[in-house]
């Protein structure tokens, strides 16, 4: 339903807003055949799966976000995309992937809890099924290493018609957050609610701060990440470990000085305590509001209360069953959406619709009651049961694909913490209705923001 | 019950025309945990002139009636279906296109009870005023948040330019205006002539067993009577081969103007092979012209004239057939200008061996790839059975395909004429 990238046309029943984020579970030798290898400073883990048409490398590139790094961060994960050693500029380094039978190779970012992490994406065709069997793993692996190893230079530092190019496209990527509402709103609420905590920083940087980066400042911070950030990579496909393993050791060399960063797990006990909701309201020429709640939830990923924390969500917005979906939508035909999510490491739930400005009061407290009633336990058993259900159906329809089996893992590495899937289903399904309520209480409305409609957005003209 | 084996892909395809003439095919993802399923009409937003089941009068429908129906489909007497599914733990969505709507479930769980939920639901309507009231709020505010979507507003701008008459200009979701005149009679009058299972297909792909599923669905379809299956007539105005207008400007709130422009098919009536071979074509040309790995692709990002939401695509269906290219870019007028020429110089030259082998390389490896995903098979073999073609003939007709074939493509349809742009550009306070 939402456009983005692609060109398709469909409108369909329910935005999936809740599940754009996927936020579940981690690993498992059952389900699962995972195997975690240390070399180098960087851990590989392997998957070996006949699932797939593909082999898909992952690589997650990890440090605390700070404002002195944000933005030269960002932009040296589109620096690292655009060229190599061997393949020294965009149009060159496109061309030998598409050779390799359209690989397809992407860096991007996130933000997960106070990291902010670099994701280098690579997938090629399985050679089995090409008509001409090539070897193209082998390729793959040496293309993928040169990108955070070995990248283009000109003297000492990055090429500076890279750093040029790419400056301009980071630049257009912050600035187009604004033209899409949702995700402007979104941004506005964070910027508020942590207005003194990292969280607040924008995983793309500042606009303006982009400008002033030096191909040789950049080429330094980079120098820093090969050697201090967290590295791993995930390897999935129909692969052998022993096979991955050589690969790795073959392709991927670190400097010996390179040391590991040690997990830093927030402490969500330490979280900021709530005296009063900050209220923040904007005005533009939109033809809908859109509505942002911020709460807090003094749990994390690593918490035991974590679980009761993932069935308060699903109770409360993160389902077409749930109360926010079924008052705010169902009863009152108030939005189309209407839901909530929330975010792992940071322990925090954003609750968000699309309403009619003048509804802005009406929206808020029937929000407001939802959470109440699960303070005060008013919670069926039939939402109980069905939001237990949805959320194992969740998790394992995550895992069947390559990336969503990665990042269900990766939340291991992040939180620091070790448990299997199995683990993870055991865990939901011990939550009781009393370990909802407790985690309900612990809840707090921080900031609602809200991006009012002036009503005359789109007007045409020939 | 038939099969239908794709040894290179590795892939088994079970299928089986029911005596009602519903067609339901199954493919075995072994490995997999989720099994996903659509339940598909051949009926979307253009459809909105026909002759109604067993009536001798034609009749024109509200617009945006296809995506209303399918909202309201999904309420019952006993409350919301999507309930029955999330207690059966499986998730359930819909959506319409401008000539499909589907109805889908996915689950990890009990993947009979969900089917029969599915069937069922789409085969028995219910439809008040009450209900039909109630759903112009939600549908209105959707309406909305598509109204403020810039991606949205130039991708639609651009479609609305191409067309003189015919419906796929027309929004998928209708306007606030046009909604509220739908009524429940509306409703059932569409429901009867577009949902017979004579022109529906049910898919199911998953760690099912093909046979057990096929006998299931048989056994559910015969306990159903349904009126004798007939043919649906549709109209059309005829359609000139012009595009209605060449360029259209939208301002909103935005800071990075956006531009689209595209190419209107002439001769969008092709079904079967010829259309799969046509479309490939196209898009294989579109990739040579203007992939990541093109020169064409390294000029523009140097310029500053695209940036990574830059994107193309080629569709076409029975009746509609277009081109487009667009994305952000910071000049949008300069942004044609470069597109179209670059277009017209493609043309003047002959095209190289290595770029075309290329390009089909990477479509090839982009349709494995595409092949991972349950949602892509089921939603695409849909379509192209819709339109008489065979998802799993896309690698051999990709690996049919010669220089010559996409040099007669690129002289049809590239055409200056049947060019047409769409702006959304930064209001002006």
């Amino acid at each position: 339903m939402f456009l983005k990238g692609g060109m398709s046309c469909q409108v369909s029943k329910m935005g999936k807003l809740g599940c754009r984020h996927n936020e579940r579970g981690t690993y498992s030798m059952g389900i699962v055949n995972h195997k975690k290898t240390n070399l180098h400073g960087m851990t590989v883990h392997t998957i070996e799966t006949k699932k797939y048409k593909t082999t898909s490398f992952i690589l997650q590139v990890k440090e605390p976000i700070n404002e002195k790094n944000v933005t030269k961060r960002a932009l040296l994960a589109y620096v690292l995309q655009s060229g190599t050693k061997d393949f020294p500029s965009s149009k060159e380094l496109r061309s030998a992937l598409d050779d390799l039978y359209g690989a397809t190779l992407n860096a991007d970012l996130s933000k997960k809890g106070e990291n902010q992490v670099i994701s280098i994406r690579m997938e090629v065709a399985n050679e089995k099924f090409l008509s001409n069997s090539e070897p193209v793993l082998d390729k793959a692996f040496h293309l993928l290493s040169q990108v955070l190893l070995a990248p283009a230079l000109e003297g000492d530092v990055f090429k500076e018609g890279i750093v040029k190019k790419e400056k301009r496209s980071l630049k257009q990527q912050i600035e187009s957050i604004y033209d899409d509402k949702m995700r402007y709103a979104n941004k506005r609420l964070l910027e508020e609610m942590y207005d003194t905590e990292p969280y607040r920083l924008n995983v793309y940087g500042n606009g303006d701060e982009v400008d002033s980066i030096s191909p040789k400042e950049l080429f330094d911070y980079y120098q820093e990440v090969i050697r201090n950030d967290k590295i791993d990579l995930y390897v999935i496909g129909d692969i052998s470990t022993d096979e991955m393993v050589d690969k790795v050791s073959k392709h991927f060399r670190f400097s010996k000085d390179r040391k590991e960063d040690e997990t830093i797990a927030v402490n969500a006990a330490d979280e900021k305590r709530i005296s009063e909701v900050k209220e923040i309201f904007e005005e533009q020429d939109v033809q809908q509001g859109k509505l942002h709640m911020g709460y807090r939830t003094y749990t994390t990923y690593a918490d035991e209360e974590y679980f009761a924390l993932q069935v308060f969500n699903g109770i409360f917005g993160g389902f077409s069953h749930s109360k926010l979906f079924m008052n705010v939508r169902e009863k009152e035909s108030l939005a189309y959406y209407a839901a909530s999510r929330f975010e792992s490491h940071k322990g925090a739930v954003f609750v968000m619709s699309g309403i009619e400005t003048a509804n802005y009061e009406k929206a808020v407290k029937i929000i407001k009651e939802q959470h109440e009633e699960m303070k005060n336990g008013k919670i069926t058993d039939s939402e109980f049961e069905q939001t237990k259900a949805m959320i194992n159906n969740q998790v394992l329809e995550t895992i069947d694909h390559p990336i969503g089996l990665s990042e269900v893992l990766y939340h291991n590495v992040v939180a620091g913490t070790n448990r299997s899937i199995e683990d993870w289903m055991e865990g939901i399904k011990k939550v009781t209705k009393d370990d909802v309520v407790a985690v309900a209480k612990k809840v707090t409305l921080d900031t609602i923001f809200f991006l009012k409609g002036a009503g005359t957005n789109g007007n045409e003209n020939v | 019950m038939g099969m239908k084996t794709f040894d290179q892909l590795d892939e088994t395809l079970h299928y089986e025309e029911l005596a009602n003439g519903l067609k339901v095919y199954v493919l075995e993802k072994k490995g997999f945990n989720k099994t996903y399923a659509t339940f598909t009409t051949h009926y979307g937003s253009v459809d909105n002139h026909f002759k109604p089941l067993g009536k001798d009068e034609n009749v024109k429908v509200p617009d945006g009636i296809a995506h209303f129906l399918e909202h309201k489909l999904f309420e019952k007497e006993h409350g919301d279906v999507f309930q029955d599914f999330s207690k059966q733990g499986a998730s359930a969505n819909a959506f319409t296109t401008f000539n499909r709507t589907a109805y889908l479930f996915s689950t990890t769980g009990d993947v009979k009870k969900n089917l029969t939920t599915l069937i069922d639901f789409v085969q028995e309507p219910y439809f008040t005023e009450k209900t039909v009231e109630k759903e112009k709020g939600i549908i209105g505010q959707e309406i909305r948040m598509y109204d403020d979507n810039p991606d949205w507003r130039v991708y639609f701008g651009l479609i609305e330019n191409m067309y003189h008459h015919h419906p796929v200009k027309i929004d998928i979701a209708g306007t606030e205006k046009s909604i509220a005149k739908i009524t429940k009679d509306d409703l059932y009058e569409c429901y009867e002539t577009f949902y017979h299972p004579s022109n529906m297909i049910l898919f199911i792909v998953g760690p099912v067993d093909a046979k057990d599923i096929l006998s299931f669905v048989k056994d559910n379809q015969s306990q159903k009577t349904f009126k004798e299956k007939e043919n649906i007539e549709r109209f059309f105005d005829e359609e000139p081969q012009s595009v209605a207008k060449t360029k259209k400007v939208i301002e909103m709130t935005v800071q990075t103007p956006k531009c689209y422009m595209g190419y209107k098919e002439a001769a969008p009536n092709r079904q079967g092979k010829e259309l799969m071979k046509h479309e490939l074509s196209v898009n294989l040309l579109l990739e040579m012209m203007f992939g990541k790995s093109s020169p064409n692709y390294e000029t523009l990002y140097e310029e500053g004239l695209i940036d990574q939401t830059f994107s193309f695509d080629y569709t076409e269906e029975n009746g509609f057939g277009f081109s487009m290219l667009g994305g952000d870019t910071g000049s949008p007028d300069e942004f044609v200008e470069r597109i179209s020429g670059m277009v017209e110089d493609f043309k003047q030259q002959s095209i190289d061996e290595g770029s075309f082998d290329r390009a089909r390389k990477k479509k090839i490896g982009a349709f494995l790839r595409s092949l991972n995903s349950p949602e892509f098979i089921a939603n695409q073999f849909t379509r192209y059975a819709f339109n008489e073609m065979d998802l799993f003939d896309v690698i051999p007709v990709f690996e049919s395909l010669t220089v010559r074939d996409v040099e007669s493509v690129l002289q049809d349809h590239f055409k200056k004429e049947a060019m047409t742009v769409c702006q959304v550009q930064k209001k002006k306070s």
